[in-house]
């Protein structure tokens, strides 16, 4: 494990739903404390291609690396990356019978090996980073959306992990909760946290955002500074996807 | 109180043709119970010397509960030796005592599996002997209650790891796996119960080499779990077909592993959702045990049938069979309560 170098590399990564052709050819590569936002259309792989790295998709071709690890069909590797990778879903996904503690402290005890006690402060530390420390006793299902979204990220933060996966975590928000959110993703990228957030929220991405990459029909069409991207895309398909996205 | 008066004015006497009703159902219900307490109690001869006598004493209108107090013990314990009946007794507590136990949640994490191991094995003892100054009683010798319940609460104790083990193989992605589960559930499925008794009672000794036996009871408990193995492994899979596709996806990326994903996150959800499915099996189960009376096993039905043989005591059959009959009642309204109050319970928590 080295401080600089690339932390995750996917290298003509191809993927197949039966006859369907969901990636074609993806390369990117993603350094240490960047920050990478995807975006386009629907159906477009952005989410396909963010589930290969944590192996929740397996591709079909090419290469993917995440911190020198290759991910394949080995269980072990696929248990390192995971214990690296951390992933917020748009469904929050949190585990409704268990509180908002036993969430967070689930993992690291059962796959990191840590002390309950230490894992409970950590989870104490990693909620009241969310601004929910209060909450810590409460069954997801007694909680707003939001506060849902801010307990899964701290859960995948518990487990410390050098990476994090966002898929569309607004999306299924309403939107008055939709700040909350980013706001604590705002912060966590601001901490250094080397992050791929697939998201429709532009004005995320214009605040934290090193890279703009923008994905259409499995490939990506353009990858772009933000500064860039927004002012003057190349790209035909990021034009018009930019104009849908941006006139409302 | 005024709130009782409200409710029975609004849901009973809301009108006409409902207060009608009411009233005649009233009318039914208060005949019915009646003529049950006239029968069973006004009427009823608790002291005879014999049948006839009973009879002559109650005019033919009431129940004779003398013939359970000349025969009740030996419907409970059958044909174990009379001056240690008390073992058998101690079991049936021992049993009770386990359910309740079960009951305490507060239990379930690390305690619960030792002591029904500590438990089970001390009804062993108990009901076996041969130890600790115990005389020796042979199993073809336990009957009525206590052999009920051994084979029912631990073939279903048995059978229910068994069938989360089938479930997770029929849902694999070993398809080694996947076949033999799928193999084994629908086999032992389209058989009805009293083969698989047959089975195991008659026809697995001719397979055994010379000399080898197993015991009858043993026999009989291997074929009850292994058939509702396969039942309870159907009803586990609909719970784990109901959980959402997230939640496993949750548990994979957090980096738990298979075992632990599904101990941890999967199965106390799917099997929370599947507990109206379980207790219906279970209670089913627990009633199924009478079909080995079939192959010779002296379990609660045999020892009620025995005992209204009794040349001086013959033909109560109703005070027989409704003794047990309420025996097996208590057990299965317990179960079915039980799993209500669970059932509000996770409710209550999750919300």
């Amino acid at each position: 494990m080295t401080d600089n170098g690339p932390m995750i590399e996917l290298r003509q990564v191809h993927k197949w739903y039966g006859d369907y052709h969901a990636l074609k050819g993806v390369s990117l590569t993603v350094n240490r404390g960047e920050r990478v936002v995807v975006c386009g259309p629907s159906g477009s792989g952005k989410s396909t291609m963010i589930r290969c790295i944590n192996r929740l998709e397996t591709h079909e071709e090419g290469q993917i690396v995440v911190d020198g690890i290759e991910v394949t069909d080995d269980a072990r590797h696929v248990a390192a990356i995971r214990r690296e990778v951390g992933m917020v879903f748009q469904q929050f996904n949190l585990f409704p019978h268990l509180t908002v503690l036993e969430n967070l402290v689930l993992a690291p005890i059962w796959v990191r090996r840590m002390a309950r006690a230490e894992a409970q402060d950590l989870a104490m530390h990693f909620l009241a980073r969310v601004r929910i420390p209060e909450q810590a006793q409460k069954y997801p299902g007694e909680l707003s959306g939001g506060q849902q979204q801010r307990v899964a990220i701290a859960r995948a933060l518990a487990m410390r992990p050098q990476v994090m996966l966002f898929d569309e975590p607004t999306s299924a928000l309403d939107p008055e909760m939709i700040k909350e959110v980013l706001d604590v993703m705002v912060e966590l990228a601001k901490d250094g946290m080397t992050m791929i957030c697939v998201t429709h929220e532009m004005g995320f991405a214009r605040t934290v955002a090193d890279a703009m990459v923008f994905m259409d029909a499995g490939e990506i069409v353009e990858t772009a500074p933000p500064e860039k991207f927004f002012a003057s895309p190349e790209s035909e398909r990021a034009q018009l996807f930019l104009s849908r996205v941006l006139s409302h | 109180m005024r709130t009782a008066v409200a409710w029975v004015r609004v849901n009973l006497f809301g009108g006409v043709f409902s207060s009608l009703v009411t009233l005649a159902a009233a009318y039914l219900i208060g005949r019915w119970l009646w003529a049950f307490l006239d029968w069973a109690l006004v009427h009823a001869v608790w002291r005879a010397p014999d049948g006839r006598a009973c009879t002559a004493a109650s005019e033919g209108a009431g129940a004779c509960w003398a013939f359970l107090g000349q025969w009740g013990r030996f419907i409970l314990f059958g044909r174990y030796p009379y001056d240690s009946q008390w073992r058998p007794l101690l079991v049936i507590v021992a049993f009770a005592a386990l359910l309740l136990l079960s009951c305490d949640r507060r239990l379930w994490g690390r305690w619960l599996s030792p002591i029904w191991i500590v438990g089970l094995v001390l009804n062993l003892v108990l009901m076996l002997g041969g130890v600790f100054g115990l005389d020796y009683v042979p199993t073809d010798l336990w009957s009525g209650l206590p052999l009920t319940l051994i084979l029912a609460i631990v073939g279903l104790a048995l059978a229910f790891p068994l069938a989360v083990l089938l479930a997770l193989g029929r849902r694999s992605e070993m398809p080694a796996i996947r076949a033999l589960s799928v193999a084994y559930i629908e086999l032992i499925r389209g058989v009805p119960l009293i083969t698989v008794l047959f089975m195991a009672s008659v026809m697995l000794p001719l397979f055994l080499p010379g000399g080898t036996s197993i015991d009858k009871l043993l026999r009989a408990q291997a074929g009850f779990v292994l058939f509702y193995a396969a039942y309870l492994a159907e009803v586990v899979r609909g719970g784990l077909q109901a959980m959402p596709k997230g939640q496993y996806e949750a548990a994979d990326a957090l980096g738990l592993g298979y075992w632990r994903k599904m101990r941890l996150i999967i199965l106390p959800q799917a099997l929370q959702i599947s507990i109206p499915a379980l207790v219906n099996i279970f209670i089913a189960g627990f009633k199924d045990t009478t079909l080995v009376t079939i192959i010779g096993l002296f379990d609660l039905i045999s020892t009620a049938s025995n005992a209204i043989t009794d040349p001086s005591w013959r033909g109560f059959y109703v005070e027989a069979y409704g003794f047990i009959g309420a025996i097996y009642f208590v057990f299965c309204f317990f179960m079915s309560r039980y799993s209500g109050s669970l059932e509000a319970n996770f409710r209550r928590g999750r919300r």
